[in-house]
Order: C-alpha cells, then sequence, then structure tokens
C-alpha cells in the first residue's frame, strides 16, 4: 500500500504563502494497494486536485469513506470532477447519524441543494453508490478489509483501519480522546473513570501495530486548555495512542488552520526534542508526497 | 392488549414527551455553549422518558452498535457529548409529558418514585460488591422499571385508572388489576417495548420481573426490591400502594427481611431530597 495527503488542514482550507510547505487543503487522503485499487478517505477541498489528476486515469472507480460530516470532511465532494463523468464508480461509505436518522448520501445530498450548488444529485453522471457502514462491522473493498471504529467528536466520527496487502493504516478523522466530565470528588468520577478507560483500550486495540496512524493533532498541549470539547486531539495525545497502540509511524494532520510552516516546523523540532526515545518515527502530515509503507 | 394495539402503542410511545422539568433543563443546557457536561447528563439520567429514548436509538440494530449501551453515562463516553445531547433535544422538541392525565395518576409522585428507586437500586448495587463501571446499569433499571405504568396513563387512561381504583380499594398489586383491566401489565408492557428498542437483555429481563419475588439475576432481585424499598418508605407514588415482601421474608441475595434491609441503608432520606429538588429545582 502507499497513501499520498491531499488535504491536511483542519476545519477550512487555508491556501498562501503561509501554508506552501506543508498544504492548506482541508483533509483528503488517497491509498493505493498494491493492485492500484483506489481508497479515499474524507472529502475535504483536497479531492479536489485529487480528483483533476484522476482525470487522466479514466475510467475511475474510487472508494470514498467519511470519517463523518462536518464540511471541511466533505466540501470537495461536489467538486470531484469523476463524479460528473459517465462510466465512473464512486462508491461513498459512512455512518448513520443517530439524531438525525440519515445514511452516508446526507454526505452529498445536503450540499446538492439549489440555493448553494447549480447541479442537482440527479444530474451526476457517475455511477454513485451510497453505503451505510456500521460500527466495527469490517467490509471488505478492493482487497482491502476496512474496519470503522466510532472515534469522539461532537458528530458521528468513524476512525477507519485499512489492512490490505499484509499492511495497516488507521486514520482517525476528527478525534479528541474523552476525558471525564466530573471533578475528581464527585461521586460518579471513578465510575465514569472506568467506562474511558476501557473505551481507550478498545481504542488502541483496533489500531493496534498498524504500519501507519494518521491521527487528528489540532492543538499543542497548552492550546488545549482552551479548547477542551472541541472535538480535537493534542500531539501529546496523538504520541500517547501511538505508545498504547504501538505502531510502526505516526503521523499528525488535521493541522491548525492559523498554523504557519514555520510554526508547524517549531512544534515537530520541539516534538523531538521533548520525545527523544520513541520506537516509532513522527512525521507531520505533509500535501502531495507519496508514503510507501 | 392484541397485536394491533402493539404496533399502535409503540407509534405512540414514539411521539411521547419526555417530563416538563428536564425538557426545560435541556433547552437551557443546550443554549448554553458552557453548560458543564455533567449537568446534561444529569439532567437526562433523571427523565425515564428521555433515557429510555435515547439508549432506544444508539441501541437500534439498525445503528449498529456492536455492544448494547446500558446508560447515559456510557452513551457519552461511546457518542460523546455533544452527540447525547442533540438525541435529547429531540427529545425535548416532542414537547412535554402534561401534569394531569385522564387516568389521575400523577406524574410527579411517579417520577420521585422511579429516580428514589434508582438511587436504592445504585445503593444496593454498591452493597453487593457490584464493580463499580455497573452500579449506573442498577440506576437506568431502577430508573425505567415502571416505565409501561407512564405509557398506560397515556395511552389507555380509561383502563389504567380502574385499575388504580381498584389496587387501592381492594389493597391488591397495581400490576394484578391492570391485567384484569386491560389484559396486560406494566411490566410486561416495558418489556415488551424494551425488547422491541433493542435494549439489553439484562435490562428487558429486570423491567419484566420487577415484581417477582424470586430473581436470579442479581440486577433484577436489586430492582425488585429497591422498588419495595421506596414504596415502603414512601417515596413517591407510582400507583401501587401494596408493599410485597417475599413470602418468606427473606430477599434473595441480602438474606434478610425488607425492615432489616432498610434499617443497615441507614438514613435513605438524601435519596428524596435530591430528587425532590431536581423535580422542583
Amino acid at each position: 500500500m502507499k497513501f499520498k495527503f491531499w488535504g491536511v488542514r483542519g476545519s477550512i482550507s487555508t491556501p498562501g504563502p503561509a501554508t506552501v510547505k506543508y498544504g492548506g487543503n482541508t483533509t483528503c487522503i488517497e491509498i493505493r494497494t498494491n493492485n492500484n485499487e483506489l481508497i479515499i478517505l474524507d472529502a475535504g477541498t483536497g479531492i479536489h486536485p485529487l480528483g483533476q489528476e484522476l482525470l487522466k486515469q479514466l475510467p475511475v472507480t474510487a472508494h470514498i469513506f467519511i470519517t463523518h460530516t462536518h464540511w471541511d470532511h466533505i466540501q470537495g465532494l461536489p467538486f470531484f470532477s469523476p463524479i460528473f463523468i459517465p462510466g465512473n464508480n464512486i462508491n461513498i461509505y459512512g455512518g448513520l447519524d443517530p439524531v438525525t436518522n440519515e445514511g452516508i448520501e446526507r454526505a452529498l445530498g445536503v450540499q446538492l441543494q439549489y440555493s448553494y450548488f447549480p447541479i442537482r444529485e440527479a444530474e451526476l453522471n457517475a455511477k454513485i453508490v451510497y453505503n451505510t457502514i456500521k460500527p466495527e462491522h469490517s467490509i471488505v473493498v478492493a482487497g482491502a478489509t476496512i474496519t470503522p471504529i466510532l472515534l469522539s467528536h461532537p458528530v458521528l466520527n468513524f476512525g477507519y483501519r485499512v489492512d490490505c496487502d499484509g499492511q495497516s493504516i488507521f486514520f482517525t478523522g476528527d478525534y479528541e480522546p474523552i476525558f471525564n466530565i466530573y471533578e475528581p470528588d464527585d461521586s460518579e468520577y471513578q465510575e465514569y473513570q472506568s467506562f474511558i478507560d476501557q473505551k481507550q483500550q478498545e481504542i488502541a486495540l483496533a489500531i493496534k501495530g498498524v504500519d501507519a496512524l494518521i491521527i487528528d493533532s489540532s492543538y499543542t498541549t497548552e492550546e488545549y486548555t482552551a479548547k477542551k470539547g472541541w472535538g480535537h486531539g493534542t500531539y501529546g495525545s496523538a504520541i500517547k495512542i501511538a505508545n498504547a497502540a504501538q505502531v510502526k509511524k505516526l503521523f499528525f494532520t488535521h493541522h491548525e488552520p492559523t498554523r504557519t510552516d514555520n510554526q508547524l516546523d517549531k512544534i515537530y523540532q520541539q516534538l523531538i526534542k521533548k520525545n527523544p526515545n520513541l520506537e516509532y518515527e513522527i512525521v507531520l502530515a505533509k500535501e502531495g508526497i507519496d508514503f510507501f509503507i | 392488549m392484541q397485536q394491533t394495539d402493539n404496533k399502535e402503542l409503540i407509534k405512540f410511545v414514539e411521539k411521547m414527551p419526555a417530563f416538563p422539568k428536564s425538557v426545560q433543563r435541556v433547552v437551557q443546557l443546550t443554549s448554553n455553549i458552557n453548560a458543564p457536561a455533567k449537568e446534561i447528563v444529569r439532567v437526562i439520567e433523571s427523565d425515564p422518558v428521555m433515557t429510555v429514548k435515547i439508549l432506544k436509538v444508539i441501541n437500534s440494530a439498525f445503528y449498529g452498535l456492536p455492544k448494547k449501551i446500558t446508560s447515559i453515562q456510557r452513551a457519552v463516553v461511546h457518542m460523546g457529548l455533544n452527540t447525547i445531547k442533540n438525541l435529547a433535544l429531540s427529545v425535548a422538541a416532542m414537547g412535554v409529558l402534561k401534569p394531569t392525565n385522564q387516568a389521575n395518576f400523577n406524574t410527579q409522585d411517579f417520577l420521585l418514585h422511579s429516580l428514589t428507586t434508582a438511587s436504592i437500586c445504585r445503593l444496593l448495587a454498591e452493597k453487593l460488591n457490584v464493580k463499580g463501571s455497573e452500579c449506573s446499569d442498577f440506576f437506568v433499571a431502577g430508573l425505567i422499571h415502571d416505565f409501561g405504568k407512564i405509557v398506560f396513563a397515556e395511552f389507555d387512561p380509561d383502563n389504567f385508572k380502574l385499575a388504580l381504583e381498584k389496587s387501592a380499594e381492594q389493597n391488591i398489586p397495581l400490576h394484578q388489576a391492570e391485567t384484569e383491566f386491560m389484559g396486560i401489565n406494566h411490566a410486561q408492557v416495558g418489556k415488551m417495548l424494551a425488547e422491541k428498542w433493542e435494549l439489553d437483555p439484562v435490562l428487558i429481563e429486570a423491567i419484566e420481573h420487577h415484581h417477582d419475588n424470586s430473581n436470579e439475576q442479581r440486577l433484577t432481585a436489586c430492582i425488585a426490591i429497591a422498588n419495595q424499598v421506596s414504596k415502603k418508605l414512601q417515596f413517591g407514588f407510582s400507583g401501587n400502594g401494596v408493599v410485597e415482601e417475599s413470602p418468606s421474608e427473606i430477599m434473595p441475595y441480602f438474606e434478610v427481611t425488607l425492615d432489616d434491609l432498610i434499617i443497615s441503608l441507614g438514613d435513605l432520606s438524601a435519596i428524596k431530597s435530591e430528587a425532590l429538588s431536581f423535580i422542583n429545582s
């Protein structure tokens, strides 16, 4: 397997001179199996340039897995050119939203409305198939086994484990490790903590031993204090999970939108300095480079 | 009730609103971005209708969680606070349960009975050294054990009224009178709904058997006993004045009489006042 980031930014795309090195598109990851089959994780604005690239390889069969339906993970879908071309097969996968009871067809349907977009869903020429999938029910697609895992975010969010060719990738989507909502002297504290510990163990097990963990690490520990409950992780929480899951390589992504290339470089240097004994390589997600597993 | 009635009843309960206080608090708390998470959880888990409706959504096979979720706290850990908050808000949007109904069933007293039974059930769990991570399941079982009654009061008030009156006049257990007038009792209807909603089998069994005296399941035994403790201490009222002590007067798991058990639990008035403070706040 190999993969490439087409979008590494959180929340909103951030073009401009300060984001040239790492990239300013919102989340999109292209995975290629050894048979060159195409799996795409999330459809932020990064899926637009990926779509342009795919126009050179028509017809396209793509399996797009949506972690969650916040804008920065679906906004590129209507601009993914292969959806307009006959002969292409676009399969979109994601969870059922328990609040609205809508399947993953909502990701595209919500955007292709008269007021927001000039083309209606009925006018898309590719064959588009929606697949609503369930947590911890693995499916086999393009020769890969893909397992969705529920991860905490302010909306239903799946992390995806992709196993293929004897190799594995886990992408968290947006994820804030759960914290205890009680104070230590509240009577509910211990019980709630035991739920959290149990859930964290389940998550570590789901990620266990992957060749590449791609994880939401939007904030520094210092920034997190003011952002607790917003649904994103920190560099520190990412390393903690990577340690627990004994991953082989850790990619930090969902870069905070105001973060410049220089700041990211600085953060990376500090991380290396603070964590000299990691048993795996840490990498800042960067658009446009093939990572071979 | 017949099969067709069951279908109608299920449809009816889908639209049944929650208790006024929790609806009001959910609306307040969800309008404040800084509202403490534990407050929201507390409000939801103080309302049997809201609790059962949220458990229903997340346990549905359609949604597909591999393990059953038995409490609101567990639901928050699995799904995140915001999802649970928004589910509560969608229940709140159904309106509020009217304080009066044609059955003359007092919903405030019912709520007090449900809440105190829930707390006593958790206390019993602690007394049996139940694992900390399971105690909230005992609370939930206590909270929703009589859910069938509030359904009767709304869905079939005329017959439920007759059952309430007969139970009071002749001092017979309400569930017996319910069977006489409606052909089904609140434990059975609660079980039917809980099954339909795919709740955890342990919760379903607790609801179904909470009037049995010889329960082998620890949770079911605790809920049966907590129910009697709450009634004996007259914490609220859920339409059944008869305290059912086991024939031998010896409780399963506790091996003492009801009175001795109550003494051993110490002063339980705080449980009542805490529940009241929620209902009247």
